[in-house]
């Protein structure tokens, strides 16, 4: 009776103190990941003069392209003076089938050990998943070793084995576990209808993998794409990835730092990762849902 | 014996676990045989071991007079209905319905002709391009069923098929299954939990407990004879009333006496001779008790106290109290009863079941 407003309907929504203070964090947290790219962004568009003027915020007043010319193409690493595309093509060369073949290893891996269950299966998963979690600097020197004794080191196939052998606990952990989702009476009726090992993984589950091999993607692709250790290490001079290049570029500079021109070589290495983010996120969050609820 | 399906000293272990033990069954050609447990029976373990999707432990499995122990699904001669339908979510009901023969490489004109065999028996021809996320769950069932149906398979397996269905599209499915069994005649075998499914499908039910079948008979001996205190409490909804007492030597012959209860059994169907001096257990249907009115002047007549009415329709259920006893009653809908009416009661003997306490078998 007290009470002068009736309850009925649609129940109003406020913008309580709380919200706003939630919101304001937003803001501010946006703001702070956002600054540095902006920085790096209009600091590529200006001309050394103007940036040896100290005004890191304001637009370039002279719209000048020179940087992202010589980042690609002049750029010095060491002696060589030819920008960072050949960084470019060698990531790309590294990241294509390490990312392959690392999803194909992972999905028949995960496949194989919910569905059909190999004797010591569990045992398998168990060491793999704590390879997982070794660091791995413990590795580097033996691996050198190994791969130098089969000719494989400082060799582009050397450096793709290298990123499939580290992807593959992680890819099977998730196509394991998606596959753990999939009903095994859909596994049942497969073999019933006369399928065998690799007709019911290429015909039944992997057309059904569609959300997973998405984030597996966007793991491997940034993943390899970021790499800077094994790159340094296992790929050998002629193959140095992108990130490898980019740290010769922006350390080797002699005179004055071309600050626009290291900010352009960056941004460039690190356009890959930012596209598959902006292409992908959708598919990305809508992948690990897929992953927790079953379909 | 001509059999369709043999499973001999069948076992299945899972480490120390025996799912299975020595476990025999043989099935004529086709007959409709109903495999029928609670849960954790091993009804599925033993359908799976049929179908060659689990490795047995020991012992064989014939299908068509010929040893398939060792051989792939594929090659057993045989179709499964899973209860989660298990369509391929990627395929169209077509693809589907073809996929089977798809990987056994038959030829296109012979997969149109049995898709589209097995699309005009099951009334799916609409939906052939469609995917089964656009089906509903009795025309994914269908579709599970179709699956087996282009297989020509001899054996059909149905997992829980109607499990997942709600209660009006398992009647209407229930009786889709039993038309096709006539159809066909191939010989199935049904794993059910649901007893109306086994009553009304089954040639012949098997009744599991603990990895052993308990009972194989017929639906109405299973029902009218069960042939152990398990089965006789598993069959049957409500569940038999059950009174534990003795057998006494009375003027009229063999007395039963316990819990309040003092029959004659004269006009008992049973198996072996009722010794007096025995503990027993007395079960009696819900509806094989004799109520009322037609209670009235029969031997053996008590009074009880009505406890609640559940009236379903066709029929009531009544709850009563008698001594210390409780138990049920169908009866006829016509009259309702109120909390502590008086009413009487006496027994049918001849549709009665008595059981050894001790070892729980019929006696």
């Amino acid at each position: 009776m007290s009470d002068p407003i009736h309850p009925r309907g649609a129940k109003p929504r406020h913008l309580t103190p709380g919200r706003i203070g939630l919101y304001a964090f937003l803001v501010f947290a946006a703001a702070f990941f956002l600054l540095p790219f902006y920085v790096m962004v209009v600091t590529s568009f200006k001309t050394m003069p103007e940036i040896q003027q100290g005004n890191i915020f304001s637009l370039p007043s002279k719209l000048t392209l020179a940087p992202w010319v010589t980042a690609w193409a002049k750029a010095c690493t060491g002696v060589n003076c030819e920008g960072i595309r050949v960084g470019v093509l060698n990531s790309f060369k590294i990241m294509i089938p390490s990312t392959f073949l690392s999803i194909l290893l992972g999905a028949i891996n995960g496949y194989a050990l919910s569905f059909w269950r190999p004797r010591g299966g569990n045992l398998i998963f168990a060491v793999l998943l704590m390879g997982a979690f070794i660091p791995y600097q413990v590795y580097l020197y033996p691996l050198v070793r190994m791969l130098s004794m089969v000719s494989l080191y400082n060799t582009l196939p050397g450096i793709i084995v290298v990123h499939v052998i580290f992807g593959m606990p992680v890819m099977t952990l998730l196509f394991r576990n998606y596959y753990a989702a999939v009903p095994v009476d859909l596994f049942k009726a497969a073999r019933i209808d006369g399928g065998g090992f690799w007709t019911i993984f290429t015909r039944v589950m992997l057309p059904m993998s569609g959300p997973i091999l998405v984030v597996a993607a966007i793991l491997q692709v940034t993943g390899i794409w970021n790499d800077f250790l094994f790159g340094l290490i296992f790929a050998g001079r002629d193959h140095l990835p992108m990130t490898v290049e980019l740290n010769n570029i922006v350390n080797t500079t002699t005179g004055t730092k071309a600050y626009n021109v290291n900010m352009a070589a960056t941004i460039l290495t690190a356009m890959v990762p930012l596209i598959v983010y902006f292409v992908s996120g959708r598919w990305f969050v809508r992948g690990i849902a897929a992953g927790a609820v079953k379909g | 014996m001509d059999s369709s399906v043999s499973v001999r000293d069948l076992r299945i272990s899972y480490g120390a676990l025996d799912v299975i033990r020595d476990l025999q069954l043989d099935i004529a050609p086709g007959e409709f045989l109903v495999l029928l447990g609670p849960s954790g029976c091993g009804k599925s373990t033993l359908l799976n071991a049929i179908a060659g999707l689990i490795d047995v432990s020991d012992g064989e499995v014939w299908i068509n007079e010929r040893n398939v122990t060792w051989d792939e699904p594929k090659d057993r001669g045989i179709g499964m209905v899973f209860q989660s339908y298990a369509l391929y979510p990627q395929m169209t009901v077509e693809k589907n319905l073809s996929f089977g023969l798809r990987v056994a490489k038959h030829s296109r004109e012979d997969i149109d002709k049995r898709v589209a065999r097995a699309a005009e028996i099951l009334q799916i021809e609409p939906l052939l391009k469609r995917r089964p996320s656009n089906l509903s769950g009795g025309q994914r069932q269908r579709v599970a069923i179709g699956r087996a149906l282009v297989r020509d398979a001899d054996v059909f397996l149905f997992d829980e098929p109607l499990s997942n269905l709600d209660a009006k599209l398992r009647v209407d499915l229930r009786v889709e299954i039993k038309r096709l069994h006539q159809r066909l005649r191939s010989t199935m075998v049904y794993v059910t939990h649901d007893q109306i499914e086994a009553l009304t499908l089954a040639d012949r039910i098997a009744v599991m407990q603990g990895g052993a079948i308990q009972q194989l008979d017929d639906p109405l001996t299973i029902y009218n004879r069960p042939c152990n205190l398990f089965v006789a409490g598993f069959i049957g909804s409500p569940a038999m009333n059950f009174f534990r007492g003795r057998l006494e030597e009375g003027a009229d012959g063999v007395r039963f006496r316990g819990q309040g209860i003092e029959t004659p059994l004269a006009g008992y169907d049973g198996d072996t001779a009722l010794l007096p001096g025995r503990e027993v257990i007395f079960g009696m249907r819900p509806e094989h008790l004799l109520f009322d009115q037609d209670a009235v002047g029969r031997p053996g007549q008590v009074e009880a106290v009505v406890e609640l009415e559940e009236p379903m329709g066709a029929d009531s259920l009544v709850w009563l109290t008698l001594g210390e006893a409780r138990l049920s009653v169908r009866c006829g809908s016509g009259r309702r009863y109120r909390p502590g009416d008086r009413v009487p009661l006496a027994f049918d003997i001849s549709r009665a079941s008595i059981f050894d306490a001790e070892t729980e078998r019929r006696l």
